[in-house]
């Protein structure tokens, strides 16, 4: 008898949400990796939207970072994925647009607030179709503890001269690791490292086009100099650095042993949870005085619509919101480190975040070398670099020797170096 | 009354384990060693025989990096037999003395490690052998011989040893209890027997037990080196899909799943990951085939 009850009871309120559904005109779902950002999207971002948008309602559905591009493939080829999905930077994406999944979005009113650099990573090769609409991209430099700076009198360095001497006087000193990096888990050498420093030497989206294009090629002098300073690096970091993971360098900085991080933008929220002393900024230090500066401003996360959504117009309705000035100023005050790739002008209230964002006026923004086209063929640039950069760093093997066989990996199956 | 030919019981019985194994082992089975005989060309499989094998041997650098990875993955199996055997053969002798007391907390405390899950392991590890927070560089410290300390994980000469070291650690334990049980089974005639002719102690241990567990360690060989040739979790939980520094953990377990998956920026190859499988697939078989029919026929039985 009770039973019979029960499910007639559950039968009615399964009735009942179903009709409250369908009052709703529109129920838009979000695919992404980042579950960090949850209770973000959930609190701010979906209620913000909602709010000038009644009829529409969002539902932010994450997945687990490493797994994101496999479940998305795999809701994408079953017909489950959401009408919008979070879209990796170049080929992940790209591949989604050339298998059908993504829309072409070149026609949204509010893809004209990103520069064509913005869009790079969303774009077909021959920059004719946008497939996502660009939402943040995160800026390499330095953030260093700035007590330790003042205790050892040190001034943020602007050339490569002085950023050593800055590392010698740290050294010397004895107190502090000058720089807290490892080479165990490989890719903050060649990110944090390589990426970080380079655009200065191959100046930045010129050198990087040229390379594309088979002008230049990685053994010039201008791709070598990175190796070449982090040849230096290894001398400068702590103890047994060689097994040092990532995770322990972050909490190396941030227990303040080591004076110097070499950093990407979105550490800042975790830095700013954990150090409890102040901390500073400066950009990659350039390698001759007066020359002209470059970052790498990487374009990191995107958004676009699932060819295969029934809620096309609400969906587009909400990306055109997403390329708005007023997403990008809540989303970069929400998640400081990860920068609005709008020209729209955007006031961060975090002071290394606002920082860091101020060097896109004083420098040439870049995106990472090896990320557009690259490392499409096999052997992977991006990954090869990766056991280039370390190696490099612990020096067991030179620079030229590590740029010579990049080069080969690369004109092994990239027809414009051969 | 005539009875029915075929013997349904024995279906019926069979039948569920059949079906699970066949579901879940030998169709994906098959399925890898035919995918591996396709490629992808835009978005459709086409068929191209051997030709994803001749990339494999054929391209100098698909090659090296099998090479060094069968080569790594022999020198893991190498350290297992090496260490593995002669100290869990130790252990189990040891154990196996009915004189030594608090032997069922030992037999358990060692035994311990091979249930954890390989994540654990290899985390724990990474945070002992750390040259910041590890307890390695400490210890060694406090008894003087802080010099000798490196940091292991992180050089390309000591991190595979190290790794398989790690894994001897985890697994020692099966080796110990299959000898364990192997030698509580030998009967105490034949040791009081062998008594009586004068062989006690050492001796009785070469001449009597060794060869009565030789069996037994014939399995715990096979069954390392199919553990081994199919390893992955541990170099992944420790030191990533890419097996740094410089591919020197890369055994064939990781760099068929860096092809297969994809890494970072480098997409999934689902049919060269599949080829990588195959030649495991053979080389395991390779290695069973040489134990079974070259060793274990010719391994005498006693009888009891």
């Amino acid at each position: 008898m009770s039973r019979t009850k029960l499910t007639a009871g559950l039968l009615a309120t399964t009735m009942l949400v179903g009709t409250a559904a369908s009052a709703q005109d529109v129920a838009l779902t979000i695919e992404s990796w980042r579950n960090d950002d949850l209770t973000l999207w959930q609190d701010v971002i979906i209620p913000a939207f909602e709010a000038e948008h009644p009829g529409i309602s969002v539902q932010f559905t994450p997945s687990a970072p490493a797994e994101y591009n496999a479940v998305l493939n795999s809701k994408l080829d079953a017909g489950s994925a959401g009408d919008l999905i979070t879209c990796r930077p170049f080929d992940a994406s790209l591949a989604l647009y050339e298998a059908g999944h993504l829309t072409d979005l070149s026609d949204l009113d509010a893809m004209a607030n990103f520069s064509d650099v913005a869009q790079s990573a969303w774009q077909t090769d021959d920059g004719s179709a946008t497939f996502c609409m660009p939402m943040a991209s995160v800026i390499h430099g330095f953030i260093y503890n700035a007590d330790a700076f003042a205790e050892l009198g040190l001034e943020e360095p602007t050339t490569v001269d002085e950023f050593f001497a800055v590392l010698d006087a740290i050294e010397e000193d004895g107190t502090y690791i000058p720089m807290s990096m490892g080479t165990a888990d490989q890719w903050e050498a060649a990110t944090m490292g390589y990426n970080n420093i380079g655009p200065n030497y191959w100046r930045g989206e010129e050198g990087r086009l040229a390379l594309i294009a088979g002008e230049q090629s990685l053994t010039d002098p201008e791709w070598v100099g990175p190796l070449e300073q982090l040849a230096r690096w290894g001398d400068y970091l702590g103890r047994g650095y060689e097994a040092q993971t990532y995770p322990d360098s972050q909490n190396l900085f941030t227990l303040g042993r080591a004076a110097i991080y070499p950093a990407g933008s979105w550490e800042i929220t975790g830095f700013n949870a954990q150090a409890d002393f102040a901390m500073g900024a400066f950009a990659p230090p350039v390698p001759n005085a007066g020359d002209e500066c470059y970052i790498s401003d990487h374009t990191d996360i995107a958004i676009g619509l699932n060819a295969a959504s029934p809620n096309a117009d609400a969906a587009r309705t909400f990306l055109n919101w997403v390329g708005s000035a007023e997403f990008a100023e809540i989303y970069a005050n929400a998640l400081p480190g990860f920068f609005p790739l709008s020209n729209a002008e955007v006031t961060l209230e975090d002071p290394l975040a606002q920082e860091m964002i101020s060097w896109r006026a004083e420098c040439n923004s870049s995106i990472r070398s090896t990320y557009q086209i690259l490392s499409r063929g096999t052997p992977n640039l991006e990954n090869e670099t990766w056991n280039a950069s370390a190696q490099v760093i612990r020096g067991a093997e030179s620079p030229a020797d590590a740029a010579a066989r990049l080069q080969e990996g690369l004109a092994s199956w990239y027809e414009p170096q051969q | 009354m005539r009875q029915s030919r075929i013997k349904w019981h024995i279906i019926v019985f069979l039948a569920p384990a059949v079906l699970v194994y066949t579901a879940i082992m030998i169709v994906p089975l098959f399925n890898t060693l035919r995918l591996s005989l396709f490629t992808e060309v835009d978005q459709e499989r086409v068929y191209v025989g051997l030709e994803n094998f001749r990339t494999l041997f054929g391209d100098p650098r698909w090659s090296e990096s099998f090479w060094n990875a069968l080569g790594n993955n022999f020198w893991f199996f190498f350290i297992h037999m090496l260490v593995q055997n002669p100290i869990g053969i130790l252990l189990a002798a040891l154990l196996s003395n009915p004189r030594l007391r608090f032997s069922a907390l030992y037999r358990t405390a060692i035994f311990v490690p091979t249930i954890l899950s390989f994540v654990i392991v290899g985390f724990a590890w990474k945070l002992i052998l750390s040259p910041i927070w590890g307890i390695a560089p400490e210890m060694l410290d406090a008894v003087g011989l802080g010099f000798l300390y490196q940091p292991w994980l992180g050089l390309e000469e000591t991190s595979l040893t190290t790794l398989a070291l790690i894994s001897v650690w985890q697994f020692i334990g099966i080796p110990m209890m299959l000898i364990y049980a192997a030698l509580l089974s030998i009967p105490d005639e034949i040791l009081e027997a062998g008594e009586c002719d004068g062989i006690t102690g050492m001796s009785a241990f070469w001449k009597i037990k060794l060869p009565l567990i030789l069996p037994s360690i014939g399995i715990i060989s096979i069954l390392t080196f199919v553990g081994n040739f199919n390893a992955f979790d541990l170099i992944y939980a420790a030191q990533g899909a890419l097996a740094g520094p410089n591919f020197a953990t890369d055994i064939l377990g990781t760099f068929m799943y860096r092809t297969f998956f994809g890494f970072q920026l480098q997409l999934g190859d689902p049919h060269m990951g599949s080829a990588i499988a195959s030649a495991m697939f053979v080389i395991i078989l390779i290695g069973v085939c040489f134990y079974l029919f070259a060793i274990q026929s010719r391994m005498r039985r006693y009888q009891f």
